[in-house]
């Protein structure tokens, strides 16, 4: 969807902000929020560009960097910590040649951090954009990779 | 409507998911309609059940049979086995469904309760009772079992918003959110707040870590949190209403939104709510990443479009809260006991808990232990019997060595607060915290200083950076433990950890920074030959 559709379904008050942001970040095949994105949307709320670069680094969820096609977010929270995450951690970096806020050469994966997923019933854990994989291992994590990797 | 002599309910959640419940769903519906059963046995999704680790879960009403670990293979044999000829299969992971005691208030029998171990152990459940036994997605079926019926006793038996505060306050009821304010009082200072204009927001911006206990109320039964929402916007006197999620909790916000629109088209919610010429309009704002905004003021600067910087109080949210209105910021466990005090009575609530902290709580039980999960269980219930009992134990034989308790912003326990009793005070009398309810299990092999390494992390990087105290403080205690952690503590560090734990504890501006001293003294004091063997 086209930014300023999206900016079309919005009255321009300053308490949408985090929605519209969420939703052009959304529509963005690069998960991220470019700074035409910024200025176009302060412009609509009339807030300063400023305002709106604060807000939108502020919070976790938006990057102003544009990201790869998978997301990897892994859990770092002490529950997820506690049964190993950071051996996931270590395993992903090495897998994928990248360290955590980079993108792929290819620009195939991202690699984040991420506070608690809510899913410590399965530690460690990670998301894949939309998706969730727990009760992960060194192991695991090499087939998920393989099988992102041959475009499933 | 039809009649179905049998339903088969499949929790689904993250973890079901990725079992294959959805898989599993689709085979049972087409092997029924290929056997032409599909007019006699209903398939139905519902909310997490609280158990993880057991794979694709299904459970057979009236039967009042689980099965665990089902996969499509065995869907045949369910069929043929259980619901053509009436017998359970035997050699599949199953487990009758507990008889929980919900709304009626029936006491917990201890022989029975001890009978067996593990998160199936009965429960007492009233913020949960419905959240797997309906269709979340079909308000028919949530009014059938009782939903909504709060409110209706409010509107048809004329109580007025100050007898709903009344009952409320005599309730005894408490912030499930981690603080324990009296909830009735945070309604009445909101209610006689000068002012025309006030809102209700629904706290569900569920970051401490370990804790999931609200997405599961979200996610198995979003109109009990209407339906008390709508209660509390009676009694306060709002016209409007928030469900602050977390930006992550993208099931919950979906599944929450079909209840809105359900409620609204029963005229449950909106304008001129049955009739009765009350009007209440309820909104969901999505969070974006941020711990902070848990923090009450926090949640309403985000709410109003900025970063979640935490206000200075007073004044509280109750006079100056969203756009400068009054407001009733609670928690989403807090407003799901709502609806069960109003429709039983204050003293219904009161015989269950403690004298001091009348009612249930959710517990997340996880890390080393034999069963992760969740469970509601009456306040006061003994650590040992949540870790043991419910939790199974520990995982593997392992010797038990700490909880920390109430999430990062929480404490540890070592095992000479095992008999310690899970409510406020209890908690409070042994130095620690009931938090949000989270229970992280750690064995023999565990490392504390590791943990409290992990903790500090966490801090620094959830810090919002407002104040000096927490921003400067947190990345200090950082480094100190990072130091330690590597066996390159120096001699001091742990006096001067705890100095600055305790200075940002005095200076911070919001709970955050002030919270950090908590699981930094309860580490240092129970665990201390630990920190010391690390240092030079």
């Amino acid at each position: 969807m086209k930014r300023e559709t999206i900016l079309k379904r919005y009255e321009p008050r300053a308490d949408n902000l985090l929605g519209i942001l969420h939703d052009i970040q959304n529509a963005s095949p690069e998960h991220y929020l470019s700074d035409a994105d910024l200025r176009a949307v302060a412009d609509f709320l009339g807030l300063a560009y400023s305002f709106v670069y604060g807000v939108a680094t502020f919070y976790t969820m938006y990057s102003l960097k544009p990201r790869g096609k998978n997301l990897i977010r892994v859990c770092q929270s002490p529950p997820c910590h506690l049964l190993g995450s950071s051996t996931i951690a270590r395993e992903l970096i090495k897998l994928l040649g990248i360290g955590f806020g980079e993108t792929t050469a290819d620009k195939r994966f991202t690699l984040e951090m991420t506070s608690c997923l809510g899913v410590c019933g399965v530690a460690p854990a990670m998301m894949v954009n939309d998706r969730v994989y727990g009760n992960l291992t060194p192991e695991r994590i090499a087939g998920i990779i393989d099988g992102l990797r041959s475009g499933k | 409507m039809s009649i179905y002599r049998t339903h088969i309910l499949f929790p689904v959640d993250e973890g079901t998911v990725q079992s294959g419940v959805l898989e599993v769903k689709r085979r049972l519906e087409s092997e029924l309609k290929a056997r032409k059963l599909q007019n006699e046995i209903k398939v139905l999704e519902s909310g997490s059940v609280g158990l993880v680790g057991k794979g694709v879960i299904l459970a057979v009403y009236p039967d009042r049979i689980y099965y665990f670990h089902v996969k499509e293979e065995d869907v045949p044999r369910i069929i043929e086995e259980h619901l053509l000829k009436g017998r359970v299969v035997a050699d599949l992971d199953h487990a009758p469904v507990v008889s929980l005691a919900t709304a009626s208030g029936t006491a917990m029998s201890p022989e029975k309760a001890g009978a067996r171990v593990g998160l199936t152990r009965e429960q007492r459940r009233i913020v949960l009772d419905k959240a797997w036994t309906v269709d979340p997605d079909n308000i028919n079926e949530v009014l059938a079992a009782g939903g909504y019926r709060a409110l209706e006793k409010i509107f048809s038996e004329k109580i007025t918003p100050e007898a709903v505060i009344e009952e409320l306050k005599r309730s005894g009821l408490r912030g499930r959110g981690g603080a324990g304010f009296p909830t009735g009082m945070k309604w009445e200072f909101t209610r006689k707040a000068a002012g025309m204009e006030k809102y209700i927001i629904c706290n569900a911006d569920e970051g401490e870590p370990g804790t999931f206990k609200d997405r599961l109320i979200l996610e198995g039964d979003p109109h009990k949190l209407i339906e008390a929402m709508t209660i509390a916007a009676y009694a306060i006197g709002a016209g409007r209403g928030f469900v602050y999620v977390r930006g992550e909790y993208e099931l919950s916000i979906e599944r929450v939104q079909k209840a809105i629109d359900q409620a609204r088209q029963f005229n449950l919610l909106g304008k001129n709510i049955l009739e009765t010429g009350f009007s209440f309009e309820l909104e969901i704002r999505k969070g974006a990443g941020a711990y902070i905004c848990g923090e009450e003021t926090a949640l309403i600067e985000s709410l109003e479009g900025k970063r979640g910087n935490p206000r200075v109080k007073p004044p509280y949210p109750v006079t100056h809260g969203l756009w400068q209105k009054p407001t009733a910021v609670n928690n989403v466990e807090t407003l799901a006991n709502v609806p069960a005090i109003i429709a039983n009575g204050a003293d219904w609530f009161r015989r269950i808990g403690t004298d001091k902290c009348p009612g249930t709580k959710v517990f997340t039980i996880l890390g080393h232990v034999e069963y992760p999960g969740l469970i509601e269980t009456d306040m006061g219930t003994p650590l040992r019997e949540i870790i043991f009992s419910f939790g199974g134990g520990m995982k593997g034989g392992k010797k038990f060595k700490a909880a920390l308790l109430g999430g990062a912003a929480g404490v540890f326990l070592s095992d000479s607060l095992l008999d310690v009793r899970m409510d406020f005070e209890s908690l409070k009398e042994n130095k620690a915290v009931l938090g949000s309810g989270a229970v992280l299990v750690m064995n023999e092999d565990t490392s504390i200083v590791d943990m409290l390494f992990s903790i500090a992390k966490f801090f620094a990087h959830e810090s919002c950076g407002q104040c000096s105290p927490c921003r400067i403080g947190t990345q200090q205690i950082l480094q100190i433990i990072y130091r330690i952690r590597r066996g390159q503590g120096k001699q001091g560090d742990l006096e001067t950890l705890l100095q600055l734990a305790e200075a940002m504890f005095k200076s911070s501006l919001c709970p955050l920074g002030q919270s950090l001293v908590m699981p930094v003294k309860s580490a240092l004091e129970n665990f201390a030959d630990e920190f010391a063997a690390n240092l030079k």
